[in-house]
């Protein structure tokens, strides 16, 4: 286990390219200290980064059941006015996500009211009383001009203070499919990716519906993640295509772009320019098809994050990689530092 | 560049030659978000082209507010999917009636370049880094002839216009290679009602609709290959040549 805890950066920081990126080569069992500017020389021509281009959408917005305040967060767009969300009682991020009061019950059919909006609950999951299938009466246009205008970025108790929305965002962030930041890529300024492109580096994206990362529901956060959806564009697929011929490696950003791609191959069994759905569970066991190497953030034993990242690496080596981390004063969560895990 | 099923974002789409731009974009098979800030003309403006069968979105909102901007970018990806053309056309002239620079109150010069250069830029940085991503896309930025000439009287607008031309210039060398383009286009006189605000006692008459401009810019859309990224052209010589 490691020495000491790891703490949470509690706030973005001015210079993403300063912040700090532990190298672990899962093939020469090595762990070195490294700065996000350097990560052009850990990359050489050939190489595929793959980003999700996903924006963070504002997924926390005011709700009213039976006449008292709640909270919903969006978790999935469904199409045609339907979304899958998940309730939250009284409060706000301030709290603990477990420590939460429970949301008020809510019965299918029932008329709730989110972001000013009035919505139809249609559906009640049998994993958790909190997670619902809502359906909103009312244009895309004023859906999302609501969902802006009275949402919130998702945020957690270790956050130093309320988010606004642009701080959530990655440089290259396009539709708005995440409801939690893709934040493996938000050090990534454009400097550093034109800089990979100039030295023959591959940089392409996929667009993935990233989901919520914990509820404070047992079962819930159990069930976590859920299906998501995610697009691959021909662009992309031919880049991997190409690499993965000519002995290229392909660099995941974030686990996100994990699921897509793997989630892709595991259907089609080869990769495919597609649209779909994937609820691959990625851990220990998993062995990637196409991803050799992730770009992740600090995820300590003990978290779903942790886990996948075992698909890269033997545990043995990131427990030693995360004391290294924790003596060295490194930060975790989405504004902290960053791990690259690939061999050399 | 081929418009038929991209995602275009204009603004200041309600009225003049956003509102036509917009209106002849959808016309040609794009996807088109329209942003104004007046949020019941740009409905009305929304229902009159879908009513022709355009696949248009009313996104209410105002360049000049940083809190607006995220909003605006992130409806239009939501609505229209990955934008492959923004047009900046929304423009605040500054103090109205024109004033000489002496006479110009400093907040109406900080408002026609919150509203003409740093909300385009905002809004742009938005829009070009999935755009590079993709490796293709086009911004055209609407100028004026007041950006070169000094007219007396037009110092807030001209000063935001020429920032508006160099920050055009600057970004189309830095994405030089990427296969995204900008333009800067300056579309001439035009009947809108911003002329009618700026020179109201022009004779209209005299002065191109804004759906003739908008006719020869969606033209110039189309060939936007021809131009060097960074350009700034002068419709009406286009049009003439």
């Amino acid at each position: 286990m490691i020495a000491a805890p790891i703490a949470p950066a509690t706030w973005p920081r001015s210079q993403p390219l300063e912040e700090r990126l532990l190298h672990v080569d899962p093939a020469l069992g090595t762990v070195r200290d490294r700065r996000m500017a350097e990560l052009p020389e850990l990359l050489k021509p050939g190489d595929v980064l793959v980003v999700n281009d996903a924006a963070t959408l504002p997924a926390s917005l005011p709700a009213r059941v039976n006449g008292s305040g709640a909270e919903v967060r969006l978790l999935e767009d469904l199409g045609d006015g339907r979304w899958m969300a998940v309730f939250f009682g009284a409060g706000d991020w301030r709290t603990r996500t477990e420590s939460r009061s429970a949301p008020p019950l809510v019965r299918e059919g029932q008329s709730v009211v989110v972001a000013g909006l009035d919505a139809t609950v249609i559906r009640v999951s049998p994993i958790s009383p909190r997670l619902v299938q809502l359906e909103f009466h009312t244009g895309a246009d004023a859906f999302w001009n609501a969902v802006y205008r009275h949402g919130r970025p998702v945020q957690y108790a270790h956050v130093a203070a309320e988010l606004p929305l642009w701080h959530v965002q990655t440089s290259y962030a396009g539709r708005p499919w995440a409801v939690e930041m893709p934040s493996a890529g938000r050090p990534l300024r454009w400097s550093l990716l034109l800089q990979l492109r100039r030295q023959g580096v591959f940089v392409v994206s996929v667009t993935h519906a990233a989901g919520l990362s914990s509820t404070g529901d047992a079962a819930l956060d159990g069930a976590l993640p859920l299906s998501e959806h995610f697009e691959i564009s021909q662009a992309t697929s031919e880049a991997i295509s190409q690499a993965k011929a000519s002995g290229g490696r392909v660099v995941a950003v974030g686990t996100t772009v994990v699921r897509a791609l793997e989630g892709s191959f595991a259907q089609h069994g080869r990769l495919l320019a597609s649209a779909g759905r994937t609820d691959l569970r990625i851990g220990p066991r998993f062995r990637p098809r196409l991803v050799d190497g992730l770009l992740t953030g600090i995820h300590e034993p003990g978290t779903s994050h942790f886990e996948l990242t075992q698909a890269f690496a033997s545990a043995g080596l990131l427990e030693r990689a995360l004391s290294h981390a924790a003596a060295r004063g490194y930060l975790s969560h989405e504004f902290g530092d960053s791990m690259l895990i690939l061999r050399s | 560049m081929e418009l038929q099923g991209i995602g275009a974002l204009v603004t200041g789409a309600s009225s003049g030659l956003g509102e036509a731009l917009s209106w002849q974009l959808a016309r040609s098979g794009a996807r088109v978000a329209m942003v104004a800030r007046g949020e019941a003309r740009l409905l009305a403006a929304v229902e009159r082209m879908r009513a022709r069968g355009g696949d248009v979105h009313a996104i209410p909102g105002d360049l000049g507010l940083k809190e607006d901007i995220h909003r605006i970018a992130g409806s239009a990806a939501a609505l229209v999917g990955p934008v492959s053309l923004l047009v900046n056309n929304a423009s605040a002239l500054g103090p109205v009636p024109l004033q000489l620079l002496l006479d110009t109150e400093c907040e109406d010069l900080e408002r026609a370049l919150a509203v003409n250069l740093v909300g385009p830029f905002r809004l742009s940085k938005l829009v070009l880094g999935p755009m590079v991503l993709q490796g293709r896309g086009l911004v055209v930025n609407i100028t004026s002839d007041a950006s070169v000439n000094a007219y007396e009287r037009w110092g807030a607008y001209g000063a935001s216009k020429a920032a508006l031309d160099h920050l055009t210039r600057v970004w189309a060398a830095e994405l030089k290679g990427t296969g995204v383009k900008l333009l800067a286009v300056d579309p001439g006189e035009m009947d809108t009602p911003m002329h009618a605000e700026a020179m109201p006692d022009a004779d209209r008459t005299v002065l191109p609709s804004p759906s003739a401009v908008a006719e020869r810019l969606i033209e110039l859309i189309r060939r936007g290959e021809q131009w060097p990224s960074g350009a700034r052209i002068e419709l009406a010589k286009e049009a003439a040549r």
